[in-house]
């Protein structure tokens, strides 16, 4: 068995699937590197023949190549416009999707979505995939601040965000192949509208949702420790990231303040110079250090305000993606729990008959029936309901193992797609804080050398010393 | 001490040997070196504290330089540079320091007996006593050589009545708005020092409200360490990069502190200036005043000798409460009109001795008082592009730690 240990955080050993060999036949890239550093779906164990075939868990079994060599489907969102009608205006994006892919008729489309659809998007994937980790959609509300839905810089951010969420999408492996997900970037408007209505019926939602809260009422008993670990760590994450979102917020914003009394700090010098006159140079010159380090200044707002800032916020979103997906894992959990108990419970029934302390025999004496046609009757149907039960459970339990190995190998890309994003977006930052240093430095350092000659050549002109 | 102000103090002494006699800083070394903490009852005999400051001086004449030091408060330089004010009118006196804090950043204190008020006090006054010293006239003051070597100098001060000879102030503004002809140069500088003043107080506010941004700015990053420190904690792979990064969170924010100490020394440089400013004005008002007391004498000496053509010709055109009485209580005898003629005679003669007398007054100190400019402006410009040039250095400073930082920081998030 894998050496999966209850911390979430350690690597997985690397290993080679059985069916590897099969999927380098089928694919034509020369490279054979198998071994995908971020997406390992198996669990390590051996192929068995009682594992249930249920399409999510033969996909489990086929490790895909390393995506930047296998990316065979790409996928942007720009161009938004505002549409007005008579009940509501609202923006759309453009889509486009080039792909290689066979499931796909063409190999280009375009198509407009809103951010409803994006929502209908999400919530089908989750559906199918409860356990497999989302990057998560731009917030519908923004709480803070006076921000108008349709204020630009916002359309911009949830822009990027819808885009980076259809990109993560595409890049997974298991969820880019989902049906849906194919209909959203392909079907025409109207197309998307009748299929979105033959989802599943009102009442089977409802009783899906009348089971989830049953199972997260009932709590579950036995979570394995990695888990466990696995919620801690998230707790503990997304309280980090609250955190550090709100001091780049406040960074960004005393970075503004600073730039509004530089913008005045300049033209007081150029103020100066007009009063002096061996001054004047150094007095413009210094003015306009102070200006080329304004617009520097502003270009790194803006980086901040670009990069870092969503990033964060995205981040603090994320943990609470993961939490539900640890939530909705637990109630999988719970639910074959409860089969497991009723199971029991009908078996005890069963054993009890046996001993023919059912009550339940006298009262029917009294209605006509004879005892052991009614004992006899009885048996049958909890025989029969006993049988009913163990399918069940044997269902629920393959439920519960393909959820708990879909969230495994989807925690460790997670986990690397976390790394990955907070590095760079990091790196990025002090890459532009180093840059725009650089920037003042050259025109202060222009300034002197220009003063340090002009002092030498009056030196030399005139002056004798 | 401010490098600088030596620098200048160089300079200065190379052109002291130009000048009038050679200056006393080139005999003599002089340093505020210290700063104490005193207590005492003051004049109402109440407890009071108080700084005292060190000045050391060495005569370095000769082969034995013989050091001596004394100790004084503020109160007693503000009594000498009173003193020197009123000797030289027609120079423009080095202001001293700031008496209370002004043009502070939240994070200054404005408290007078902060360490960091004290010490830039200090070289303040330091610097005060090197321009007197190095200044062709004012260094061979016998009064500014006992402040530095004679504990009762305050005896020889006052001693000398300067007290009484000062201008009153209401006599200066009287001046200002009744001088008719002005020497223009004058009040071209006057302007300038008015524009001075104005663009030297309002770049130290807006250089302060900057200072304090740039400290919010810095200090905040310091939460990244924080944060960083406590998130390595939860993190296997990500932990070594995340901890030493919020190290240089935590040195980033706290440079902020140097970079803005530093800056306090280009702002007391300014401040000179702004005080400076002022002496300037100092000189202006004497002028004011001096030609307005040669108009007050021409007019008068003019108006005398009007009276006495009128007296002479017997026509009276110039209105005088005598005429009006004698015209109603009767002419006056030629006894009285020749007592009167000879009395004018008297006060014209008077009176011409006065304006010759102001009208030199007037050349000599504009002839001083010009030569003493000149040799301000020279020093101002050279001073203030020093301190410009000095300034754009601490600017580089600052870049230069900054990228310093985050390609430290840079290197710890990439090994994340």
């Amino acid at each position: 068995m894998s050496g999966m240990s209850a911390d979430p955080a350690q690597a997985l050993p690397a290993v080679m699937s059985p069916l590897s060999g099969q999927m380098l036949e089928l694919d034509e890239d020369d490279d054979l590197e198998v071994f995908s550093k971020d997406m390992n779906l198996m669990d390590g164990s051996p192929m068995n023949a009682s594992m249930p075939t249920s399409p999510a868990s033969m996909i489990n079994q086929y490790k895909f190549e390393e995506e930047t060599d296998a990316k065979d489907i790409f996928v942007t969102v720009d161009n938004p416009e505002s549409h007005v009608t008579a009940l509501e205006t609202f923006i759309t994006y453009r889509v486009v999707t080039k792909t290689t892919r066979s499931e796909f008729d063409s190999c280009e489309y375009e198509v407009r979505r809103r951010y409803q659809d994006f929502l209908w998007l999400k919530e089908r994937l989750e559906e199918g995939h409860p356990t497999l980790i989302m990057h998560p959609l731009p917030e519908k509300f923004v709480m803070k601040g006076m921000v108008e839905r349709f204020n630009d810089d916002f359309i911009e951010t949830r822009q990027k965000a819808l885009h980076k969420f259809l990109n993560r999408v595409a890049d997974h492996p298991i969820l880019s192949c989902h049906e849906d997900f194919k209909i959203f970037l392909t079907a025409q408007a109207w197309e998307l509208t009748s299929h979105k209505k033959q989802g599943p019926g009102f009442l089977s939602r409802m009783g899906d949702t009348v089971r989830a809260v049953a199972a997260s009422v009932r709590g579950v008993r036995n979570r394995p420790e990695e888990f466990t670990a696995m919620l801690e760590y998230v707790d503990s994450f997304g309280q980090k990231m609250i955190s550090l979102d709100k001091v780049t917020q406040r960074i960004v914003k005393e970075q503004k303040e600073y730039l509004g009394e530089l913008k005045e700090y300049g033209p007081v010098y150029t103020l100066w110079s007009g009063s002096e006159e061996e001054l004047v140079e150094p007095l413009k010159g210094v003015a306009s250090c102070i200006d080329r380090c304004c617009k520097a200044t502003e270009e790194q707002i803006g980086h901040l305000s670009e990069n870092l800032v969503p990033l964060l916020h995205e981040y603090v979103l994320c943990t609470d993606s993961v939490k539900a997906v640890l939530r909705r894992r637990d109630n999988i959990q719970a639910e074959s729990e409860a089969k497991n108990d009723a199971l029991a419970n009908r078996k005890a029934d069963r054993e009890a008959l046996k001993d023919s302390k059912d009550l339940g025999f006298v009262l029917g004496s009294f209605l006509g029936k004879k005892p052991e046609e009614a004992k006899q009757q009885k048996e049958q149907r909890l025989d029969s309901e006993i049988n009913e039960l163990k399918e069940e459970v044997e269902r629920l339990e393959d439920k519960v193992e393909c959820a708990n190995n879909a969230l495994k190998g989807d925690w460790l890309r997670w986990q690397g797609n976390m790394r990955s994003d907070i590095k760079a977006a990091f790196v990025s930052t002090a890459e532009k804080n180093v840059d725009y240093y650089e920037k003042c430095l050259a025109v202060w350092e222009s300034f002197l050398t220009s003063q340090t000659a002009a002092h030498d050549m009056e030196s030399n002109s005139g002056h004798s010393s | 001490s401010l490098p600088s102000v030596r620098g200048t103090h160089v300079e200065s002494l190379e052109k002291c040997d130009m000048a009038e006699g050679s200056c006393l800083l080139r005999k003599m070394e002089i340093s505020v070196a210290e700063a104490e903490k005193r207590t005492g009852k003051n004049a109402v005999n109440m407890q009071e504290t108080y700084t005292v400051y060190l000045i050391e001086t060495s005569v370095t004449e000769g082969h034995n330089p013989v050091p001596d030091s004394l100790w004084r408060r503020y109160s007693e330089f503000e009594l000498l540079r009173n003193y020197l004010l009123v000797t030289y009118p027609f120079i423009v006196i080095p202001p001293l320091p700031e008496k209370r804090a002004e043009f502070v950043w939240h994070k200054l204190s404005a408290d007078n007996m902060d360490p960091d008020f004290v010490e830039r006090r200090r070289i303040g006054l330091e610097n005060f006593l090197l321009r007197v010293a190095s200044h062709p006239v004012l260094s061979s003051d016998k009064i500014f050589f006992l402040f530095l070597t004679e504990n009762g100098w305050k005896e020889a001060v006052f001693e000398t009545g300067f007290l009484a000879k000062s201008d009153s102030r209401l006599k200066a503004l009287n001046a200002t708005f009744r001088v008719k002809n002005p020497d223009k140069r004058f009040s071209e500088l006057k302007h300038y020092s008015d524009e001075l003043q104005s663009v030297t107080s309002q770049l130290l506010r807006v250089r302060a409200r900057v200072a304090d941004r740039l400290y919010g700015v810095y200090k905040v990053h310091g939460n990244y360490g924080r944060v960083f420190s406590e998130w390595s904690a939860i993190e296997k792979e990500m932990g070594d990069g995340l901890q030493s990064a919020g190290h240089h969170m935590d040195a980033y924010a706290a440079s902020v502190d140097d970079i803005l100490e530093e800056e306090e020394h280009y702002a007391d440089q300014l401040k000179e200036y702004l005080f400076y400013a002022e002496a300037v004005k100092a000189v202006c008002r004497k002028h004011e005043l001096l030609q307005y007391e040669l108009e007050t004498a021409s007019q008068d000496l003019a108006s005398k000798k009007q009276q006495q053509e009128e007296l002479a010709a017997g026509t009276v055109r110039t209105f005088s409460f005598k005429g009006m009485t004698s015209k109603l209580f009767g002419q006056e005898t030629p006894e009285q009109r020749e007592a009167k003629l000879k009395v004018l005679e008297e006060q014209i003669k008077e009176g011409e001795v006065t304006v010759t007398e102001k009208t030199l007054e007037c050349e000599e100190f504009v002839k001083n008082a010009w030569k003493d400019i000149e040799r301000f402006k020279e020093q101002k410009d050279h001073d203030l592009r020093e301190a410009l040039m000095s300034y754009a250095v601490m600017q580089i400073s600052m870049c230069k730690k900054g990228i310093q930082v985050w390609t430290n920081a840079k290197e710890c998030f990439s090994k994340m």
